[in-house]
Formats: C-alpha cells, sequence, structure tokens
C-alpha cells in the first residue's frame, strides 16, 4: 500500500516533470519560429507601405501600397529586375536539369557496371565533393574568357554536369531503390543500354531527382559569387547581382519601399514554392547524408 | 555493390558481351566537365600564383615568373587579419547553431516528451536555408538602419534614447552576420542531427530504460558516441561553408568590411583581386584557400567511406585483436 503511493507519487513528480520540459521546449521552438518569420513579414508588409509610412517605425499591418511599388520597381530602368528575373530562371532551370541528368547518368554508371577504375572514380567523385568552386575562379574566369563565354550565362550552367553533391546524393537513393535484376530483365528483352536508362532507370529516380534538382535550383538562384564575376552588361545580370547593386548604389536617393519590394520579389517565389514542396524538401535533406 | 564486385569474373566466363565500356561511356560527360571546368581552371590557378599577372590600366603585366613572391605579398598583407574575421565570424555562428540544433533533435525524438506539431517546426525552422543571402544581408541592412524600422521601434518603445549605429561597431556588424549565418543554418543542421538519433536503434534506448538509465544519461552515453560521425560531417562541411562565406558581408558592408575591415572574409579579399584582375595574387590566395579546403575535404571523405559501426578506432582495434584471440574484451 506504501509503496503503491510512493509510486504514484513519483509518477506525478515525472508528470509535472515532463510537463516543464515540455513547455520549455515549445517556448523555445515558438521563439525560433518567430526569429525565423519575423524579418520576412516586416519584409512583405514593408514592401506594401509607401516610404514614409516605413521611415516611422515597424507595422503589423500591411499597406495599400503594393501595387504602387510594384510599378515603381518595374519602371526603374537601373535596376532591370525583369530581365534578372528571366536570366536568373534561365540559369537555375538550366543547371537543375543538366545536374540532375547527368549526375543520374554517372551514378547509374558507377553502380550499375563492372569496369577497372570504377572505385577509383567513386574515390575520386567524394574527395573533390565538398571542394569550393571558388578555389578555381581564377582560372575559370580565364578559361571563359579565352573560349569566348564571358558575359554570357552558358558558364553558370555547363559545369553543373559534373555535380559531385547531387551525383552522391541519387547515388545513395539507388543502392536503395534500384535492383539491377530490372536492368538484366530489360536486356534480356533487347533494350539497348542508353535506353533502358532513360526509360527504366530514370522513372524510378524520380523522387530523388525532384528533390535534387530543387536543390540545384534554388543553388543556383541564390549563387552570387560566380556570376557578379561572369556577367558584365545589364541586361545579363542575375537577381543577387542586382540585389547588391541596390546596396552599393546611392542608398538614399532610393525609396526605401521600392528596396523591399525588389527584395521581395527575389525572395517570395522560393518561399512560396517552399511551402508548397517543404515535405519532400525537408525529406530530401537527408537522403544522402552519413548514417549514425 | 560488394556482391556484385564478386560475381563479375563468374559472370565473364558464362558470356562474352562485357558492359565495362558502358560504365565508361555513362560516366563520361561528368569527368569530361569536371575536368574542362574544374582541374584545368584549378591547374592555371596554381600554375599562375607564381607569376606576376596584372592589369594595369590598360596595360596587362606579365605573366613573368616570380617564385614564391606573390604568396610573400599575400602574408605580407592583412590576409590572416581576413582569415581570423572569416573563422571568428563562423564560429560566432555555429557554436549557437550545433548546440540549438541538438537541443532541438533531441526534443523533437524523445519519445517520451511527445511535441505536437513537429512537422510545422521543421518546416519553419528550415526555411531560411533557401534565402538568398545577398538579399537576407540587403534586408537585415535596411531594417537595422540608423533610420531603419528596429531603430525607430526601439526608440518609440523608449529602450534607447537615439539610433543605435549597429554598422559603426565591429561586435554588432560581426554578430549580425552570424545571427545570419546561424538563422540560415540551424534548421539543416538539426535535420541531420535529428536523422541521426532517428537512426539509432531504438531497442537500446529502451533496455537503458530498463536498467533505470535517464534521459541525460541516455544522450551522453548512447546517442552522442552513435551520432559521432553525423556530429563530423556536419563540423567539416560548416567549416568548409565558413570559409566560403562571401554574400552576407559582402551586401551588409557594401564591400568595404567596414568598420575598418573587421568583416573583410577571405573570400571577399580574393573577389578584389579577381575584380581587379590581378591574377597572380588571386592565385596565391585561392591556392592557400585550396590547401585550407583539401585537408576538410579529406575529413569528409574519411566520414563517409568509414565502417559505420559506432566504435572509436581504439575499440575497434581492441575488437579485432579480441576475433583473433590475441586479447579478452
Amino acid at each position: 500500500m506504501k509503496n503503491s503511493t510512493s509510486n504514484m507519487e513519483l509518477n506525478r513528480k515525472g508528470r509535472t516533470g515532463l510537463n516543464v520540459h515540455r513547455t520549455i521546449s515549445y517556448i523555445m521552438l515558438v521563439l525560433l519560429c518567430f526569429l525565423c518569420l519575423f524579418f520576412f513579414y516586416i519584409l512583405i508588409i514593408n514592401a506594401t507601405r509607401t516610404n514614409n509610412e516605413i521611415q516611422k517605425g515597424i507595422s503589423l499591418l500591411p499597406g495599400s501600397h503594393f501595387m504602387a511599388n510594384l510599378k515603381s520597381v518595374l519602371n526603374n530602368s537601373t535596376i532591370p529586375i525583369l530581365s534578372g528575373l528571366k536570366n536568373s530562371l534561365i540559369i537555375s532551370v538550366c543547371a537543375a536539369v543538366l545536374s540532375t541528368y547527368f549526375s543520374a547518368l554517372t551514378a547509374y554508371g558507377i553502380y550499375a557496371y563492372n569496369f577497372k577504375y570504377k572505385n577509383l572514380a567513386y574515390a575520386l567523385i567524394l574527395l573533390i565533393m565538398m571542394m569550393p568552386t571558388q578555389v578555381s575562379a581564377m582560372g575559370f574566369l580565364r578559361l571563359i574568357s579565352s573560349m569566348g563565354m564571358k558575359d554570357t550565362l552558358w558558364p553558370l550552367f555547363l559545369p553543373n554536369i559534373a555535380a559531385p553533391i547531387v551525383f552522391f546524393f541519387i547515388k545513395q537513393y539507388m543502392e536503395a531503390n534500384l535492383r539491377l535484376e530490372i536492368v538484366e530483365a530489360a536486356r534480356i528483352d533487347g533494350s539497348k543500354e542508353f535506353h533502358t536508362f532513360n526509360t527504366i532507370v530514370l522513372p524510378i529516380l524520380k523522387p530523388a531527382l525532384a528533390v535534387q534538382a530543387i536543390f540545384t535550383f534554388v543553388c543556383s538562384w541564390n549563387n552570387y559569387f560566380l556570376p557578379a564575376l561572369i556577367l558584365d552588361s545589364n541586361t545579363n545580370k542575375t537577381m543577387p547581382i542586382l540585389i547588391a547593386e541596390l546596396r552599393s548604389a546611392d542608398y538614399l536617393k532610393f525609396n526605401m519601399a521600392a528596396i523591399y519590394m525588389t527584395i521581395a520579389i527575389a525572395i517570395v517565389p522560393v518561399i512560396i514554392v517552399y511551402f508548397f514542396l517543404s515535405k519532400y524538401i525537408v525529406g530530401g535533406v537527408t537522403t544522402g547524408s552519413v548514417k549514425g | 555493390m560488394l556482391k556484385a564486385v564478386k560475381a563479375a569474373p563468374a559472370l565473364r566466363q558464362h558470356r562474352t558481351i562485357s558492359y565495362a565500356r558502358w560504365g565508361y561511356i555513362f560516366i563520361a560527360p561528368f569527368f569530361a566537365a569536371f575536368v574542362l571546368f574544374s582541374l584545368i581552371p584549378l591547374c592555371s590557378t596554381i600554375y599562375y600564383s607564381f607569376f606576376e599577372y596584372y592589369r594595369s590600366g590598360l596595360k596587362v603585366i606579365g605573366p613573368n615568373f616570380v617564385g614564391i613572391d606573390n604568396y610573400k605579398a599575400v602574408f605580407g598583407s592583412d590576409l590572416l587579419k581576413y582569415l581570423w574575421n572569416t573563422v571568428l565570424i563562423w564560429i560566432m555562428g555555429f557554436i549557437p547553431q550545433l548546440a540549438i540544433s541538438m537541443l532541438l533533435a533531441a526534443w523533437f525524438t524523445d519519445l517520451r516528451l511527445r511535441l505536437h506539431g513537429k512537422g510545422f517546426f521543421k518546416v519553419v525552422i528550415y526555411m531560411p536555408n533557401l534565402i538568398m543571402a545577398s538579399a537576407l544581408a540587403m534586408l537585415f541592412f535596411a531594417l537595422f538602419a540608423d533610420n531603419g524600422p528596429i531603430n525607430s521601434t526601439l526608440i518609440s518603445m523608449g529602450v534607447i534614447s537615439e539610433p543605435y549605429q549597429f554598422f559603426t561597431s565591429v561586435a554588432s556588424t560581426r554578430w549580425l552576420i552570424a545571427m545570419m549565418n546561424f538563422l540560415m543554418w540551424v534548421g539543416n543542421t538539426m535535420i541531420l542531427i535529428m536523422a541521426g538519433i532517428m537512426g539509432i536503434d531504438s531497442g537500446l534506448f529502451e533496455a537503458a530504460r530498463i536498467d533505470g538509465c535517464k534521459s541525460g544519461q541516455m544522450f551522453r552515453r548512447i546517442t552522442l558516441p552513435l551520432i559521432r560521425p553525423i556530429l563530423i560531417y556536419v563540423l567539416i562541411t560548416s567549416m568548409i561553408g565558413g570559409l566560403q562565406m562571401f554574400d552576407v558581408p559582402k551586401v551588409l558592408t557594401n564591400n568595404t568590411g567596414s568598420p575598418n575591415r573587421s568583416t573583410t572574409t577571405i573570400l571577399m579579399y580574393l573577389n578584389n583581386h579577381l575584380f581587379s584582375k590581378n591574377y597572380g595574387m588571386a592565385g596565391a590566395v585561392s591556392v592557400i584557400l585550396f590547401l585550407l579546403c583539401a585537408v576538410l575535404c579529406i575529413g569528409v571523405f574519411l566520414v563517409l567511406t568509414r565502417p559505420n559501426d559506432g566504435l572509436t578506432r581504439q575499440e575497434r582495434r581492441l575488437l579485432k585483436k579480441a576475433e583473433k584471440g590475441e586479447c579478452k574484451l
């Protein structure tokens, strides 16, 4: 009897302890979420207000100048935002397509075939996987100048044919999800190797390809270092370059509302797409990483 | 994969078709692009780092071979200061990032805690990772400017009487950059660590609980040793990412690294040389960066290819000895 009451007490103690623990974790999580959302909320609110309203301080309610701000940004000839969006889109889409297709091709080559230097090739890719492209930027700039590709969009997506990180993620996915018996069966049915890859292997890899395409797209969309060195003419510039120019231009001459609007145009499309695909993106972060 | 490698010779005896050449064909585009766009540029970067090669006005000087003069000049300038800036700002962001993401990962995976809305929290906390870094920096610059909304709100709340100049103090500028890095990477780290914790056999936790193990003990004795590979992976990849810190300080300080170049990172320094077409000096900085990254890349390689059993090297050696019968465990 005595024993059971003390047990109950212990249980209650444990439960209150758990409740306190739970409350602390919720407070912490809400704070962090607030930090993550607050700046973007202010950004979107300020993009809808007038310059004068913005100078007065933070408001939690949107203003009524969304369309006016949008028009003034689109009509501003010093910051060609439409061509910036177009260039960013071309580069990002091409980079996503090239990197996923050729990485899948490479991963399949190493996974499905046996050849002498297979393990060497695999080890080499792993070794260079995390090497930043910036270390060879100087040679890259000289190379593309001599190839006549300076100030064009080509050098910003062609190198994505060799994307070691995408390769690694797809290879991991392949090992877990692609059985070579299927390939054997296709071979017996007379399917050629490339045909097998395009019609049988690629559909099986679709989930991994989609996730990696999204990551490559976002990465190219946000890339600033190389495009800023390669693209000179105003009509070829991408969004990050235009944003940076906003900073270096005489800042006071600008309408603050227009600045917020420009930042919003660069950020918001990605956020909207992210919230629609968040399940796959968050799930995709871990598909190829080390296992604990 | 191992099975396939072993089965290969047997296969070859039975049929005459060898598919080996298809392997080469399939990996050819990758390696061609790699050689053309990465390897050749890297070699020429290293090569020209030993040359005097720059543009003065419209005239191109060099390339003249000067040995290691570029390296001497680079080390003679403020390279070490910029490296220190980069490392310091990285640490300022990374330590809270690791601590908080470990805490959150432990909470999310705690079966007794049963938190609600995990999916929502994960989605929101991961979001800043996808934001354009230069746009985020521009946003922070606008918000924290002398007459920006943060200052005017603080004044109207009576916290301060006149605008606090965030960008004239070394500490506040560095903390703002560190905070942006923190916001951008905390979700990513959390998800990686969570995946690591969820990969642990739940039987281990149950057995420990039956033995009377407390939550804290379990985290220290079971979770931490088993997610060590993930932690090392996160640490090294974050270091490589930290060395590439560029967009945020560049846009936030308008490439000046102000105040007094205390936020100039090593990549901003490289960018300045590339922009002024001083190829020799840019080459020398690139080679130094390359060497630093190469050491870290070897670290990543070792983490990814090591045996995956949660043991330390010493324990593994002991186990091997025990298997041979040389000693008892």
